[in-house]
Formats: structure tokens, C-alpha cells, sequence
């Protein structure tokens, strides 16, 4: 299989079975209602079956850090039109996270719906329902507020200083040290770095911070519920994690979870920000305290200012190698600045080592610690990424400089410590998402050919340290290259149910979450291949915490590895049910442990599936490999449920993997910087990339291109810029720039596809890799065409110009 | 007021304040295929044709529209009969989260109509204002060529 046109390459190394729907690109399943605006988008909803629904709409802090001394709400209550308003006095005082993630829960308890304190610019201090929006605009302008402004806490490295205002005096729950405003504290050692360091031929250390940036997805956060005829709470959100939502709710509110239940829609992109419950609170509650249908959708401004954001990172990174470049010491250091409160503070800043460090598993000391503090800013949580991406902006640009150091080609200083198929790292078992990891051997890696087809496309050679100029304009070339993870082992578990219809085709629920990244599609190719069908045979109902099965969501890279899994295990349950049926018709003999035995998901070449030496499924049809006889799958179904030793053909089936294979990706980078203007021009992407089988290989090269996008933008135009007292300062998308059709670069996507065994169809992942590259290639590139390395982020062009006049950076 | 719009070719009369904007009266009277994203003209999730024109529904005082056409995403086609363009977006795999897609399809629209053999350049200056977040576009600017090689196609047929 090989596909090559202009901008996307596609490739396969290795041999491994045929398939006749994975590895096609399938139009995805809700492809023509989104290309046709259908009402499919949680406010789509709410306004077509609810009109009179009341609007929700939160007031928020003017100021960094403060204490609430008064609030009257009398004025707003009495505006006809105004429901309810609520602020602390009137709301559960439970302590939560924010932070969509398992559990026990790993980010600290230090969220309350509301709280007489304020911590952040954008931070809850009442919301109002109204008959409308413009009626619960008007009525949170009427709520009298007066703050105890205190001093704020507006730079990560004053977090921790003695005397710095302590943000959350009550001690959350789950968080490292309050009193100095840690969140979360890590230090993860394998064997003496310090010692390894210190003996090392030679040495480097540099230090490199990361910015305040935002997701920015299509549709801001909406979220709405009503009352169902049985009295349940239904929500219906813009969620990435429906069933946290619906544990997370339940808890805040404290309303049985007989008495909730949670529908994700479609979703209008997530990127992490979704994995947040930042309304979905307050939609329920204001539902349980009127009785009616309430919805709140964030502006585009509280989206930026009051959602979440990337965690900024300043990284101290450290490398020890001998003079031929053999990696032996890695030594990292993260300050992770969480904002206001410590949602992912813990897990994200573990990422930042977990996804990288293993890469180069060459070296033999490493050391990885850090601590994520707070602020007065506004609140990071999960972002694409999540943490590898500021990781992976220390990691590779320090490794360009060591090559720089050692005079070596930063392709063969990477060659040589990167790790291969039958290796492990200590740091996978060291450090997992914020606890004890668990052990990986690579089964399955294109990394060494990524590099070389990747420099090919690039020019590597021809252009390489060549600094072509231009009058002002000098160009230059980098890489960088990264590895992610697929799913948290032994932690994300996913399910799935099929059950048969009478004329041959299946229906599947599904936990996991299409958030746009065409799961629902990709995941009916994977039970398609396995059950013998067209893709028409089959339809999915996804993410309803009441209809279908548990999932633990769209975040950590999962969906396509652990909901996969569990497809493909309900595929072949199901598969093996209807063989049964098969061979009573048949009159053929099939052991009843081959059909209950659970079925497997890992593809071992030398154990086939036992049952397919008996039956296997063919166009519709069940085939017996003894007899050469054939059933339709329809008769099959008839005989089940109508005829004969009647019983439901269905199953349902869960999946959790030790294994995460990571994906590997190498990105390269032409870029021209304008020495006059300070202006980074970026001429060519090019990014290599191992995800396993491409189970959909043009929605996989979507997942590349978007990610790569995001990650240019992330690296050249991004920001947020702050006031003086930590307000941000350019929340429109006007004031903050993604890239639009034309800033983005003639891009070239080259996959190649690599069987990794303990996958579904051999599949990784590709949601998150892709956005790790632009920030460290592109600044490779810029020190490969000025000699300069930028250290702080974006590579905007006062920055520049200011390294280009010799300023630091 | 009382104003009338040919949406989608059918005359309509809505009760609308004067300070209403386009974006806003149409999703309230049921056209939900016109998305919202910032509200700002920034990000061109909710264009509309004006008199064939591409709109930011959400800058486009209603008023503006009395009588005169408005035509959205489901005035160019749906599930049922969907346009060439909403076909090659689907089959090169241009849509993600589809939030985006109405917008873009319509500007792409109004850009074939005036300019049936757009050059790539040309496909990605109509649609600039057309954010979108998932796809990094490339796939949406070969859905829109493909769109426009296959109408001129059935052109000269």
C-alpha cells in the first residue's frame, strides 16, 4: 500500500495481514450531515428543542487576588426576566477539580463553584439565568460586588519566594504544598545524574520558557440541561469527558447518578480544553434549583480569559555526553506555571518528562523533577500535548546545541541515542501520569526511516548550515523528533457493545468520545474488518452515559488504541456468537470455550485465532473452513431471534492495555527570518510520522496537518498578553492570531505505517505528536540560519529582532 | 419590525429588533446550520451569502437584509442532495469537528460561482477568513479544487 501525491506520502514497512475497510479513507460516518450545518452542536440543540430556555451567563473578577467583602444581588434578582443568581452563599461548598480526568482523581481539590475568595482575572464570582442573554447580561451588570484587593502572585518564579501571597490559604486537598503555592512536586531519579553529569566529556545546560497560549476551538464551551418526564438531570455538553462530567457533577452537587445523565453531541473541537467541567456544574444545578432547560455558552472572550490554557513551562535542561556523542546523562528541571487553580498541574508536568525522556534511552542517569505553582493568572489544564509539547521544546533545542557543540549532524546525535524495537527506557516504569508508570518495550518503531525521508523532503544536505541570503532574508533548516503515547496503561479503559440485526448489520454503542477527530468512523472501520462487512453494515450511537457503555474519554492519545481495543474485542465476541448460531445450522461441531474464550485484541503471528480455523466471516456471510458451506449472516440472525434456541446476539466488552506503543514522529522545517523585521517565514513543513496501521489515512493525515498548524501558530503567533494585574489583554481572535489559509506553509505529511502488535489493526495513536514539533524545528531552524537560540517563546518578531541585536532572550 | 428575507430561495417576514444582527434572527428562526464562534467577524464560521455574496452574519445587521436573499449552508445543499462542493469536502477528508464547514463551504461557493478554475492561491485568499482549527486546511483547499474541477466537468457536458 503506498499513496504519494502532492503534500501527503503514504508508506508501509513491514509486512502484515490484508484488510478490506482499515487503512481505507472512508468518508466519515457524520460526514455529510456536518458539511451540510445539521443541528448537531450542543446550542444547535438546545435552541431547536428548547426555545424558551433560560440563558446562563457568569460574572467574572476584575481583579488578580482578592477577597470578596460583599456581594448584593437584590437589584439583579429583581430584573423581570432574571431566574436565579448564584453565588457562594447560595451554592454547594464541596471542593473539586475542574480536571476531566480518572479516578482517584489527581489534580488537587481546590475548586469550589464559587468562593469568597478570587484568585484570577476571569475567575466565578456569580452567574445569573435569564429569560435571555441579553437580560442576564444587563442583570450581572446590577450585582454590587466590593473586593479586598490583596497582592498577586503574576510571575511563576515569585510563586515559591518566601512571602509571596499564599493563593489558597485552606489547604486543598491533593496539593503538594499550598503554603508555597506548589500544587504539585515531582523527582524521579534513575541512578546519579549529578555524578554522571559532572563526569561527562561533555556537558550542556540551558534554561528556555514557554508561553501563555489557548486552544481555541471552533465552538466555545456550551453546555445546557433539563429535566427528563422520569425527573433525571440530563446535560447536554460540549464535553471530551462525559462520564467524568457526569462522577464530577454528581459529587459537586450532590445528586445521584440515577438522577444524572450526560450526552455529548457533536463537538465543535476540544484540543483538552473540553476535558474541563467549567459550566456543566452550573447548567445542572440552575436546572435542579428552577426546573427548567438552562444553557450557558461562553463568549469567545471568556473562553480565552475564564477557560483554560497551556501551562507555560521554564525548563532547565541538562545533558551529559562523551565527545562521540553517546548520551549518558538527561537532567530535567520544569517550573510549571498552573494559574489559578491546579487543574492537570500534577499530570501534565509529569508528561513533560514521561514523553520525552524515554526517547533517548541511551543515557543511563536522568533525572526529571519539578513543581507546578501557582498563580494569579489564568488556569492551564490539558492541551494537545499536554506538557510534551513545552518538554520537547527544551529537549530537542538542547540537543541541536550539543550537536552544534560536538560538531555533529543533529540527525546522527539523535540516531544515535534514540530508541529502537526491543528496547525499553526506566523512565516509562519510573514516572507515569503522576504516579509509578508501567514498563514499555518498543514492538514496533519507523523512527530511522521517518529521519531519513524526512530529511530527503526537507534538503537536509543541500541546505543544511548553508544560511542562503537574500538581502535581509537568510533561510535555514531544523528538526526535531518526538515520540507520545497511546492511552495511560493499566489506567484508560474503554468499552464497546454490538448486537446484530435480523438483515445482517450491527449497531454499536461506544463510551468513546468524537470530539471531531472522527472516532465514531474509524472505530466502525475496526469492527467492520473483523465482523466482514461494508462500512453501510454497521451504525454507532457514541458518549451517552445512560445509553452506551463507560469510557473514560477523548484525552491521553486513547481513543483510537483503548476504544479500539475494546471494538475490537466486542467485534470478535459478537463474531464468535454468530459462528456459534453457524454451526448449529450447519451441524458442524465448534467448542463452546473457542466462543466464550475472551478475545484478544494483540496480533501474535504465530498463535492465529484459534476460531478462524473453523469459520470465518466473508462478505456477509459465515464460511466453514471444514466444509466449504456458507450461512448468511441475515438467516443466522432470524434463526436467533425467531426460530430456534431464541437469544440475543450481542456483547459488550472492555479493554485496559499494559502496553501504550508510542508513536513516533520527525518533523523538519525551512524557515527564512527577515533580519530587518525580526519576521520568521516559515517555507516548508515536513512531518514524518509512525502512528501503526493508519486506520483512516486521510484522517490521519487531518490529525497531522491541524496539529502542525497549531503547533506553527503555537511557536510564531500566539500569546496571551497580560495587563499590568494579570488581565489578559488581546481576547478576541482578531488580537490573537492562529493561523489562518494563508499563513500556513506547503506542507508535506509522510506516514508510515508500522504494525504494532499490541493494537487494534496494529494502530497507535496520532491525536497529540503532531503538535510537538513546530516550536523546537522551527527554533532549530533559526539557530541553524543566525547561529541564534531563542530561548522564550513564541518566536515573535520583537524577540527576534531583539537576539538578532544581541539582547538575551 | 417586520422585514423580509428570501432565505434559501422562500420569502420570509420576521419580527425583529433594528439592532438585531443576522446571525442571531436566523438561528432563532430555525437556520442552525449558521454556526457561531466569536461574534467579532473573526473567525467566519457563520457566513452567508448576501445576494450571493459572503457575509459575516454575526457583523450583518438584519436590517441590512430586508429584502434582499440570504442563502446559507442548507440553501446550497443537505444530507438528502448534497453540493459537489459538500461531497469533495467529505470524501477528502476536510471535515473534522464540521464546526467551520458551513462558513467555509459558503465562501468556497461564492468563490466558484464568480471563479469556476480558481488557482490554489486564489482558493486560499477567498476563504482566509474562514478559521479553522482541526484540518490545518490543505485538505479543504483540494476539496475545493476537486469541487470546481468536477462542476466544470458537468459544465461542458
Amino acid at each position: 500500500m503506498s499513496i504519494e501525491k502532492k503534500g501527503f506520502r503514504h508508506l508501509t514497512e513491514g509486512s502484515y495481514p490484508p484488510t478490506h475497510v482499515v487503512g481505507k479513507s472512508v468518508d466519515k460516518v457524520d460526514g455529510y450531515a456536518l458539511a451540510s450545518g445539521a443541528p448537531m452542536y450542543t446550542d444547535d440543540i438546545a435552541a431547536r428543542d428548547f426555545p424558551n430556555r433560560l440563558h446562563g451567563r457568569i460574572l467574572t473578577s476584575p481583579i488578580a487576588n482578592g477577597i470578596i467583602d460583599s456581594i448584593d444581588t437584590s437589584a439583579a434578582e429583581a430584573l423581570p426576566g432574571v431566574h436565579l443568581v448564584l453565588t457562594w452563599k447560595n451554592t454547594p461548598r464541596t471542593f473539586y477539580t475542574t480536571a476531566g480526568q480518572g479516578w482517584p482523581e489527581p489534580s488537587p481539590y481546590d475548586n469550589q463553584m464559587f468562593t469568597e475568595r478570587v484568585r484570577f482575572v476571569g475567575d466565578r464570582v456569580a452567574a445569573v439565568f435569564a429569560e435571555s442573554e441579553d437580560i442576564a447580561e444587563q442583570a450581572c451588570t446590577l450585582i454590587k460586588v466590593t473586593f479586598q484587593e490583596e497582592s498577586a502572585v503574576l510571575d511563576a518564579d515569585d510563586a515559591m519566594k518566601p512571602g509571596a501571597p499564599v493563593l489558597h490559604p485552606e489547604d486543598p486537598k491533593g496539593a503538594y504544598d499550598s503554603a508555597h503555592n506548589v500544587a504539585a512536586h515531582l523527582d524521579i531519579n534513575v541512578g546519579n545524574v549529578d555524578k554522571a553529569l559532572a563526569e561527562a566529556e561533555v556537558t550542556i545546560s540551558e534554561t528556555f520558557q514557554t508561553h501563555y497560549a489557548q486552544h481555541t476551538p471552533m465552538e466555545t464551551h456550551t453546555a445546557f440541561a433539563y429535566t427528563d418526564n422520569l425527573g433525571k438531570i440530563v446535560i447536554v455538553s460540549s464535553t471530551q469527558v462525559p462520564w467524568h462530567v457526569r462522577r464530577i457533577v454528581s459529587r459537586v452537587l450532590d445528586l445521584p447518578m440515577s438522577k444524572l445523565r450526560v450526552v455529548k453531541p457533536r463537538i465543535g473541537g476540544g484540543f483538552g480544553t473540553k476535558q474541563e467541567i467549567l459550566i456543566d456544574d452550573l447548567v445542572a444545578y440552575a436546572t435542579a434549583k428552577t426546573g427548567l432547560p438552562c444553557e450557558i455558552e461562553l463568549t469567545r472572550k471568556e473562553e480565552f480569559v475564564s477557560a483554560r490554557t497551556r501551562h507555560p513551562m521554564k525548563i532547565d535542561m541538562s545533558i551529559g555526553s562523551d565527545t562521540q556523542g553517546h548520551f549518558r546523562a538527561l537532567k530535567m528541571y520544569v517550573l510549571s506555571n498552573t494559574g489559578a487553580y491546579g487543574s492537570h498541574s500534577l499530570t501534565v508536568m509529569s508528561n513533560t518528562g514521561s514523553k520525552t525522556l524515554p526517547l533517548y534511552n541511551k543515557a543511563t542517569d536522568v533525572r526529571f523533577f519539578g513543581d507546578a505553582v501557582y498563580t494569579n493568572l489564568p488556569v492551564a489544564g490539558a492541551y494537545r500535548g499536554y506538557g510534551a509539547t513545552q518538554g520537547y521544546f527544551a529537549l530537542e533545542c538542547t540537543i541541536d546545541d550539543l550537536a552544534a557543540k560536538l560538531g555533529m549532524d543533529p540527525i546522527e546525535l539523535r540516531k544515535k541515542n534514540m530508541i529502537r524495537v526491543g528496547e525499553g527506557s526506566p523512565i516509562f516504569e519510573a514516572l507515569g501520569e503522576g504516579r509509578q508508570g508501567v514498563a514499555q518495550t518498543i514492538k514496533s518503531s519507523s523512527l530511522p526511516t521517518l529521519l531519513d525521508l524526512g530529511a530527503e523532503a526537507i534538503g537536509w544536505t543541500e541546505k543544511r548550515g548553508k544560511r542562503v541570503r537574500s538581502g535581509h532574508k537568510v533561510r535555514g533548516v531544523g528538526m526535531s523528533m518526538h515520540m507520545q503515547g497511546s492511552g495511560i496503561p493499566l489506567i484508560d479503559m474503554a468499552s464497546a457493545s454490538i448486537k446484530l440485526n435480523e438483515d445482517g448489520s450491527y449497531f454499536m454503542t461506544m463510551g468513546a468520545t468524537d470530539i471531531g477527530t472522527g472516532s465514531d468512523t474509524i472505530l466502525s472501520q475496526m469492527a467492520a474488518e473483523v465482523l466482514g462487512i461494508t462500512m453501510d453494515k454497521i451504525s454507532v450511537l457514541s458518549s451517552d452515559t445512560d445509553l452506551t457503555p463507560f469510557d473514560v474519554g477523548a484525552y491521553a492519545s486513547s481513543t483510537t488504541f483503548v476504544s479500539g481495543g475494546a471494538v475490537v474485542k466486542a467485534a470478535k465476541a459478537v463474531r464468535n456468537q454468530v459462528f456459534a448460531v453457524a454451526a448449529e445450522i450447519l451441524h458442524e461441531d465448534l467448542d463452546a470455550n473457542l466462543v466464550t474464550a475472551e478475545p484478544k485484541v494483540e496480533w501474535d503471528n504465530t498463535q492465529a485465532d484459534p476460531i478462524l480455523s473453523f469459520y470465518r466471516m466473508e462478505d456477509g456471510n459465515v464460511v466453514s473452513v471444514r466444509s466449504g458451506k456458507k450461512v448468511s449472516v441475515s438467516d443466522i440472525a432470524y434463526r436467533a431471534y425467531y426460530e430456534v434456541n431464541q437469544h440475543q446476539i450481542a456483547t459488550t466488552q472492555s479493554f485496559v492495555s499494559p502496553y501504550s506503543p508510542p508513536p513516533f514522529a520527525a518533523h523538519f522545517v525551512e524557515i527564512e527570518v527577515d533580519e530587518l523585521t525580526g519576521q520568521v517565514q516559515v517555507l516548508k513543513y515536513v512531518a514524518a510520522v509512525d502512528c501503526g496501521v493508519s486506520i483512516n489515512p486521510d484522517l490521519v493525515r487531518g490529525q497531522i496537518m491541524g496539529a502542525i498548524a497549531n503547533g506553527i501558530g503555537f511557536a510564531l503567533t500566539e500569546e496571551y498578553h497580560f495587563g499590568s494585574h494579570g488581565n489578559m489583554t488581546n481576547s478576541s481572535l482578531f488580537d490573537y492570531k492562529i493561523l489562518s489559509r494563508r499563513d500556513m506553509p506547503p506542507t508535506e505529511v509522510i506516514v508510515v505505517d508500522n504494525y504494532e502488535p499490541t493494537g487494534p489493526w496494529g494502530a497507535k495513536s496520532v491525536a497529540e505528536i503532531g503538535i510537538n514539533g513546530a516550536l523546537p524545528a522551527i527554533g532549530n531552524a533559526i539557530f541553524d540560519a543566525t547561529g541564534i537560540r531563542l530561548h522564550r517563546t513564541p518566536y515573535a518578531p520583537d524577540r527576534v529582532l531583539a537576539a538578532l541585536h544581541g539582547k538575551s532572550t | 419590525m417586520t422585514i423580509s428575507i428570501t432565505v434559501n430561495t422562500l420569502k420570509r417576514f420576521f419580527d425583529v429588533q433594528p439592532d438585531e444582527i443576522l446571525l442571531d434572527v436566523l438561528r432563532r428562526e430555525g437556520y442552525l446550520e449558521v454556526k457561531g464562534g466569536c461574534h467579532s467577524g473573526d473567525c467566519g464560521a457563520c457566513t452567508v451569502l448576501l445576494d450571493g455574496r459572503p457575509v459575516a452574519s454575526c457583523l450583518t445587521l438584519v436590517a441590512k437584509a430586508d429584502g434582499h436573499a440570504v442563502t446559507t449552508v442548507r440553501g446550497i445543499g443537505d444530507q438528502a442532495h448534497p453540493h459537489v462542493l459538500q461531497e469533495a469536502f467529505v470524501r477528502n477528508g476536510a471535515v473534522q469537528c464540521g464546526y467551520c464547514i458551513p462558513g467555509a463551504i459558503t465562501s468556497a461557493k461564492a468563490l466558484l460561482d464568480e471563479n469556476p478554475d480558481p488557482t490554489e492561491e486564489e482558493i486560499r485568499l477567498a476563504m482566509d477568513s474562514n478559521y479553522c482549527r482541526c484540518t490545518g486546511y490543505e485538505q479543504q483547499v483540494e476539496a475545493v479544487l476537486d469541487a470546481a474541477a468536477q462542476l466544470r466537468k458537468e459544465d461542458t457536458k
